[in-house]
Parts: C-alpha cells; sequence; structure tokens
C-alpha cells in the first residue's frame, strides 16, 4: 500500500523539526510543505488543523494530526523500527513526565529569560536555570534522555539541544546553558547535535544564527 | 507482589478527580490519601519532589505524577479491563488532542471566571463557551467522547463539570443556555457510579471556591 506522509512545518520551529526527527528515526518518508507562520496562514493549515492554527501537522493518507508530542506518539504506534518510547508502562510514564516538563516549564522559563527587559532578567534567568538543573539531573549518567540512543525526552528537548546556544550567541547572553554551570546538559547537546538522524533534521545553524540576530536587533530598536 | 495502589489528592481538585474516575472505570482498590495543600505531608514531598502538587498515584511504591500520564499509565498496566483509550493509533491520537485541549484551555480560562472581573472575566467566559463549543463538536452525536463507553478525553473533561456551578456563579452566567449538548453528556457520565463517586457535589466546590476568593482577597 503506497503511504502518504506530509508535514506541514516552518523550518525555524522546534516543534516542526521535532516532528521531523521521530519520521527519520523511523526511516519514514514524507512530504515536506513550508508553511509562512509570520506572514498569512495557508488555506491547508486552516484546513487541517482549524482548532490552534499552528505547525506542526502530520498528514498521514490525508488524515490530520497537529500538536508535536501528539504526533510523534502517533509516529511510534505507526511505524515499528527503531523506538521512541520505553515498553514498560512507568518507564514510558516517567519519559511523558520529563517531555511535559521541558515543555510546560524549560522552554517558557528559557523563552521569557531570553527576552525578558533589563530589570526583569536576573530573576527570569534564575528561574529558567532552576529549570535547566531539574532536567540536567533526569539525565542521571545517561548518554541521552532515553538512554543509548535519542528518545521522547531528547527530542522534545531539541531547543535546549540546538536553539538555545544559537539564541546565547545572537544575544550576547551566555548566562543560560554553560559547561561551567551545567556540564553533563551541555554535553548531551554535543551528544545530540552530532547524531546523525538529528543532524538531518535542525535547521542550518547560519540561518537560524542570522534571524534570532534579526530579532534581538528589532527588539533592542523598539525599547 | 501486591498490587498497592495509593493515591495521594486533594478532593475539589479536578486533575485527582480524572485518576479517581479512571481507577474506579478498571475497579482498582486503592487506598486514598487526602492532602492538606498548605501542610503537604513528606509523602507528598517525596513522591513529587518537582512539583510538590497532587495528584500523585503510587503504584508498589513507585510514584506517577501529572494526571493524564497517571491515566494512560492506569490504562495500559490494567489494559484488559474497561480501556480508556482506543486501540486505532489514529483515534488515539485525536483522544490525545482533545485531552490535551481540555489540558490547555478548560482550567486556565475557568480559573479566570472566578479569580476576575469586568472585561477580563467577559473575555475568559467567551472563550470558556467557545472552548465548550468546539468540545461539543467533537463530542458529536456520540454518547460520550470515547463512543459508546466511557473513555480518555471523557475521564479528562468531567472533573471540570463539578466545577461548572462554581464558574456560573461568579461569572453570573449559564453554561446549559449555550451548550446543552455538553450538560446533557455531563449528567449521562454521572449516571455511571464510577463518576458519580468521584466528583464531588458542584456546591460544595462553590463553597470552596468562595472560601478560596475570601483568603486570597479576591472580590
Amino acid at each position: 500500500m503506497s503511504e502518504e506522509v506530509k508535514v506541514l512545518g516552518n523550518w525555524g520551529s522546534c516543534f516542526s523539526r521535532r516532528v521531523e526527527l521521530a519520521l527519520k528515526i523511523k526511516g519514514v518518508e514524507y512530504e515536506y510543505i513550508e508553511e509562512d507562520v509570520y506572514g498569512n496562514k495557508s488555506p491547508l493549515l486552516l484546513k487541517y488543523n482549524p482548532v490552534h492554527k499552528k505547525v506542526p501537522v502530520l498528514l498521514h493518507n490525508g488524515k490530520p494530526i497537529a500538536e508535536s508530542l501528539v504526533i510523534i506518539e502517533y509516529i511510534e504506534e505507526t511505524w515499528k523500527g527503531t523506538p521512541i518510547l520505553p515498553e514498560d508502562p512507568y518507564e514510558k510514564a516517567m519519559a511523558r513526565f520529563w517531555t511535559k516538563f521541558v515543555d510546560e516549564k524549560c522552554l517558557p522559563a528559557l523563552w521569557r529569560a531570553v527576552w525578558s527587559p533589563e530589570n526583569e532578567r536576573e530573576k527570569a534567568v534564575e528561574e529558567a536555570c532552576k529549570c535547566l538543573e531539574t532536567l540536567q539531573s533526569a539525565l542521571n549518567g545517561k548518554r541521552f534522555f532515553g538512554g543509548d540512543t535519542v528518545g521522547l525526552v531528547d527530542i522534545a528537548a531539541n531547543f535546549i539541544g540546538f536553539w538555545l546556544r544559537i539564541i546565547q550567541e545572537a544575544t550576547g547572553h551566555g548566562d543560560l546553558l554553560s559547561a561551567e554551570k551545567f556540564p553533563t546538559l551541555f554535553k548531551w547537546t554535543d551528544e545530540f547535535v552530532s547524531c546523525s538522524v538529528v543532524k538531518q533534521s535542525l535547521p542550518p545553524r547560519d540561518k537560524l544564527l542570522a534571524f534570532f540576530k534579526a530579532r534581538v536587533a528589532e527588539a533592542n530598536a523598539s525599547k | 507482589m501486591s498490587e498497592e495502589v495509593v493515591l495521594l489528592d486533594f478532593w475539589p481538585s479536578p486533575f485527582g478527580m480524572r485518576v479517581r474516575i479512571a481507577l474506579a472505570e478498571k475497579g482498582i482498590q486503592y487506598e486514598y490519601q487526602e492532602e492538606d495543600l498548605r501542610n503537604k505531608s513528606d509523602l507528598l514531598l517525596k513522591m513529587n519532589p518537582i512539583h510538590k502538587k497532587i495528584p500523585v498515584l503510587i503504584h508498589r511504591g513507585k510514584p506517577v505524577c501529572e494526571s493524564l500520564i497517571q491515566v494512560q499509565y492506569i490504562d495500559e498496566v490494567w489494559h484488559d479491563k474497561s480501556p480508556l483509550i482506543p486501540s486505532d493509533p489514529y483515534q488515539r491520537a485525536n483522544a490525545r488532542f482533545w485531552a490535551d485541549f481540555v489540558d490547555k484551555k478548560i482550567y486556565e480560562i475557568g480559573t479566570k471566571i472566578w479569580t476576575t472581573k469586568g472585561e477580563e472575566q467577559a473575555a475568559a467566559k467567551k472563550e470558556f463557551i467557545e472552548s465548550l463549543k468546539l468540545l461539543e463538536g467533537e463530542l458529536g452525536d456520540k454518547p460520550y467522547f470515547g463512543g459508546d463507553n466511557l473513555g480518555y478525553v471523557d475521564v479528562a473533561l468531567l472533573p471540570f463539570y463539578s466545577w461548572f456551578y462554581a464558574y456560573e456563579k461568579c461569572g453570573n452566567f449559564t453554561i446549559e443556555e449555550e451548550c446543552p449538548k455538553l450538560i446533557a453528556w455531563a449528567k449521562r457520565c454521572l449516571q455511571k457510579e464510577s463518576v458519580a463517586k468521584s466528583l464531588p457535589d458542584q456546591e460544595k466546590v462553590y463553597g470552596f471556591v468562595l472560601q478560596l476568593k475570601k483568603a486570597f482577597g479576591i472580590e
């Protein structure tokens, strides 16, 4: 049976790239459709994600699925091959717990710290660092959060694995993720980006850096 | 090995209610421990050191945190009885999507209804009704979100029904007027013993909300 898999995504979105990484781990071929999320949303996006109107959306034989983590669990259940989640229900629950921690605590705290005004920065950075410290503890001596191979938590933390260091370069602030502050988490980011399947799923470094430098300049200009 | 199941909970918590419903649907015996959130037990702090929140499900001494993660865990471990999550991957994804929608919208917006006034409250009421209408759309003509039986989305959403009366009193509006189908669905679910014994009385929840408003100085 011919399988049609499409991804509506955005080149710079870590959420969109999570889905692409999961598909590559499973060795699934797919058609990528770029969405301009800053301009007008396409009729396709509005049709397939009417509730949130966001990327990523996975289309499998014409049927849409939205929300990156929901999509990844679907990918895990639909295509065999390299597992993304553990089989044991308790280990699975732990992976979901840490994934939720990344999504609901780490990422918002990091984003606030990156863009916070000077007078609120210290507090925002402190909060974000607390999250990173807690997340670091989940590594617990392993090479990846998923153990020997990249798993759900690693995929969910792709923003921390790749985007964050580039953003720090763009802003000139290196006080969130550093080798001094979080040695094992920092080492994980190196392991993560050197993984061949991850490399294939990342946006071009220079393009992402230029993008964030432009946003920093915009933010400074409006002060 | 003992199946020992313990639930650390707080009676008005909609998140705790989700787990109670799931455990009841599966017919699982468990020990219920009521937590005083102003004086959290050592067990709670030990079992959920990161968030220090209820509910915490402890199975064979190991803690599982976060209500939807707990419901999925319960469904996976006790998979032989009353499945909550569909077996088809696409339907599973759909169920997860809508449970995530409930998580993202209902609790936060509902909280705004009883903690704010004026324009902010009006906006929250509008968004709340819009969200419920989207859920009604998903329910369609089915008796339950899960089809013929209670499913994952039913379990995710039902607890908030026990808070509807409090939202209505604080927001001065009637949910049934705008979303009759959803209220009919909730009443249908309450016919089930697993649901009826897991949800507190709406008036009791309203009384609790009034206490909170007083304690936090919210008018």
